[in-house]
C-alpha cells in the first residue's frame, strides 16, 4: 500500500463520516424524506420510526434507561448551552450556584460566563499537573447554593479522562445535578449515565465518524427527573425541549455510528491505543527534550499531545504540511494566546508554545503512523538547529534565568 | 494560518542561520523576545573596520513568519554599513513578506534584533577604541 498525503491526525477537532454510516443515512434523504412530526401519513410515520430507533440505540450506547432521555439537538454547544442555561433558568430559584473546571470546552465555559453577567456565581476549578480534576474539591465547593456542576468526560486537547463516577457520587449524595460535555469520550473510554449519576450528558456525532450538524442532550427522567426551561420555542418538538424539526438522515446516522461504536468500540480502542503507543515511541527513539501533556493512563486511546521543547508550535505545523494536527500555541489562535487549558495544567508557557495534538483515529493506519514519526523527528531536529533556545540550553544556560524582555 | 509565498520560501530555505563568536569585539548580537511570548530572535553581525557588515547570523524560535522576518533581515543587512542598517523598518519587512496583521509583530522583532545588534558592536567598538584611547 502506497502512502496518501496529506495525512488526517486531528480526529479530536472532527473525524470522516464512516462509509456505512453514510450509506445508512442515503434513504433518508430522498425516499424516506418525511417529516417525523407528520401524523397523518406513511412519510411521517417512517420517519418517525427511524428517529425512535436512534433514541434507542444512542440511549444503549451511554447506559441511559431509555430512548425517551435523547434529545436531539444540532450538536454539543447548542447541548452544553441547553443543559446548561436550561438547567440555570429551571433552577434557578432553587439557588444560583454553578460548578465547573478551567479546562471545559468554550461551550461550556462561555455559557457559565454568561450566567454570571445574569445573576450566577459560576466557580471554575482547576486541574492538577496531569489535566485531571479532584472530586474531593468539586465537594468542597458545593454549597446550599450550587444546582449544578458540570465536568466533562474527557478533555479535547490532552486527552484526559476525567473521573465522573467519583463526581457522580458526590453530586448525588449532595443532590445537585451533574451534567457532563461528552463529546470527546463517547465510545472511547468506558461512559455510563445510570453507573457514573450523570443528570445530563453533551454528544455530537461528527466526532465519532457521524454526520456533523446533529447530537444530543441526555437528560434524566427519573431518580431524578430533569427540568429544563428550553432555550428554543417553537413547534414544541423533543418533548418541549428542543423546537424544530428533526434532522432526520442525520439522527439515523447519528445512531448508525453510536451502533458501530456498540459493536466495534473495544477492538478499536485497542488498535488506536497501539498506534499512538507507536506514534509516542517512534518519536521518543529519535528526539529528546519530548514532554507528554495530560495524564499518562488516564487520557483517551488517540489522544498524543507533546510538547517538543525549543521549538514552536506553528512552525513545526508548518514544517510538517502534509500531516494535519493541531497545536496549543497562540500564533495557531486568534487572540494570541498559547491553549488555556494547557496552561491551566501548570505548563509553562513557552511548553504551551510548543505543544501539538495528535489526534489518531478509526481510518489512520501503521504505515502513517511510522511516517509521522520519522517526519516530526527530523523536523524537530531542523528547527532545533535554527533555535536559539535550543543551542543556549545545550550550553548550558538556564532559560528561565536569563532576562528575557517581554513583548 | 495562509502564508504568502515568500514567507514560505524563507521559511523552507531560511539565509544566514548559524552562530557568530559573541566575544569577538567586531561581533554584535541582539537577543529579542521571550519564550513565554512564542518568539526569540537572535541576530549577530560581523562588521569591518569601515563599518560594513561582513556577515550576519541568525537563529530563531517562532513562528514561520518570525521565521523568515529574521532570515530577511539578515539578507538585508549584509553588506550595508550598520548606519544604514539601522534605518531599516518593520513595516519595510512586514510588506515584503506580506505579514497579515496578526503576525506584524514578528517584523517589529526582526527590526528591534537589527538594532539590539548594532547597539552590541557600537558598545564594543567604543568600548574597545576607549582602551587604545
Amino acid at each position: 500500500m502506497t502512502l496518501k498525503l496529506p495525512i488526517y491526525m486531528d480526529n479530536h477537532s472532527t473525524t470522516p463520516v464512516d462509509p456505512r454510516v453514510l450509506e445508512a443515512m442515503l434513504p433518508y434523504f430522498t425516499k424516506t424524506f418525511g417529516n417525523a412530526a407528520s401524523r397523518t401519513h406513511s412519510f411521517g410515520w417512517e420517519a418517525e420510526a427511524a428517529v425512535e430507533a436512534a433514541r434507542d440505540t444512542i440511549a444503549e450506547l451511554i447506559g441511559a434507561e431509555s430512548g425517551k432521555e435523547i434529545t436531539f439537538t444540532s450538536g454539543a454547544t447548542e447541548s452544553d448551552n441547553l443543559a446548561i442555561k436550561g438547567v440555570a433558568e429551571y433552577y434557578g430559584g432553587k439557588g444560583k450556584h454553578i460548578i465547573t473546571t478551567t479546562i471545559e470546552h468554550k461551550a461550556v465555559l462561555d455559557t457559565c460566563k454568561r450566567l454570571e453577567k445574569q445573576g450566577f456565581s459560576v466557580t471554575y476549578l482547576p486541574v492538577g499537573t496531569d489535566g485531571i480534576v479532584d472530586p474531593a474539591a468539586i465537594e468542597a465547593a458545593i454549597t446550599d447554593q450550587t444546582i449544578l456542576v458540570s465536568v466533562m468526560l474527557a478533555n479535547n486537547e490532552m486527552g484526559a479522562i476525567q473521573p465522573l463516577e467519583a463526581i457522580g457520587k458526590i453530586t448525588r449524595a449532595k443532590g445537585v445535578l451533574l451534567h457532563s460535555d461528552a463529546v470527546q469520550g463517547i465510545g472511547k473510554t468506558p461512559f455510563s449515565v445510570k453507573t457514573m449519576n450523570v443528570d445530563l450528558a453533551s454528544i455530537t456525532a461528527h466526532k465519532m465518524y457521524g454526520p456533523k450538524g446533529v447530537g444530543c442532550l441526555y437528560v434524566r427522567r427519573s431518580k431524578p427527573r430533569v427540568r429544563l426551561m428550553a432555550q428554543m420555542d417553537g413547534g414544541g418538538h423533543e418533548r418541549g425541549n428542543r423546537s424544530g424539526t428533526l434532522n432526520v438522515p442525520g439522527i439515523v446516522g447519528f445512531a448508525k455510528a453510536a451502533e458501530l461504536m456498540l459493536r466495534e468500540g473495544a477492538a478499536e480502542n485497542a488498535r488506536i491505543l497501539a498506534l499512538r503507543e507507536r506514534l509516542h515511541r517512534g518519536i521518543l527513539a529519535k528526539t529528546d527534550e519530548v514532554i507528554l501533556n495530560g495524564h499518562p493512563e488516564r487520557r483517551l486511546p488517540g489522544n498524543l499531545n507533546l510538547s517538543f521543547a525549543f521549538v514552536e508550535g506553528e512552525s513545526l505545523m508548518m514544517a510538517i504540511k502534509d500531516v494535519a494536527v493541531s497545536s496549543g500555541s497562540a500564533c495557531t489562535s486568534a487572540s494570541l494566546e498559547p491553549s488555556y487549558v494547557l496552561r491551566s495544567m501548570g505548563l509553562e508557557e513557552t511548553l504551551a508554545h510548543s505543544s501539538i495534538r495528535f489526534g489518531i483515529g478509526r481510518f489512520n493506519t501503521e504505515e502513517e503512523i511510522d511516517y509521522v514519526a520519522e517526519l516530526v523527528s527530523s523536523k524537530v531536529n531542523k528547527l532545533r538547529s535554527i533555535s536559539p533556545l535550543y543551542e543556549m540550553h545545550k550550553d548550558g544556560i538556564d532559560l528561565n534565568s536569563v532576562q528575557w524582555a517581554a513583548h | 494560518m495562509a502564508y504568502s509565498e515568500k514567507v514560505i520560501e524563507h521559511y523552507e530555505n531560511p539565509r544566514n542561520v548559524g552562530t557568530l563568536d559573541k566575544d569577538d569585539p567586531n561581533v554584535g548580537t541582539g537577543l529579542v523576545g521571550a519564550p513565554a511570548c512564542g518568539d526569540v530572535m537572535r541576530l549577530q553581525i560581523k562588521v569591518g573596520e569601515d563599518g560594513v557588515i561582513q556577515e550576519a547570523k541568525f537563529k530563531t524560535f517562532g513562528c514561520g513568519s518570525a521565521i523568515a522576518s529574521s532570515s530577511l533581515a539578515t539578507e538585508w543587512i549584509t553588506g550595508k554599513t550598520v548606519d544604514e542598517a539601522a534605518t531599516i523598518q518593520n513595516s519595510q519587512i512586514a510588506e515584503e513578506l506580506s505579514l497579515p496583521p496578526v503576525k506584524i509583530h514578528c517584523s517589529v522583532l526582526a527590526e528591534d534584533a537589527i538594532k539590539s545588534a548594532i547597539a552590541d558592536f557600537k558598545q564594543k567598538r567604543a568600548a574597545r577604541k576607549a582602551l587604545e584611547g
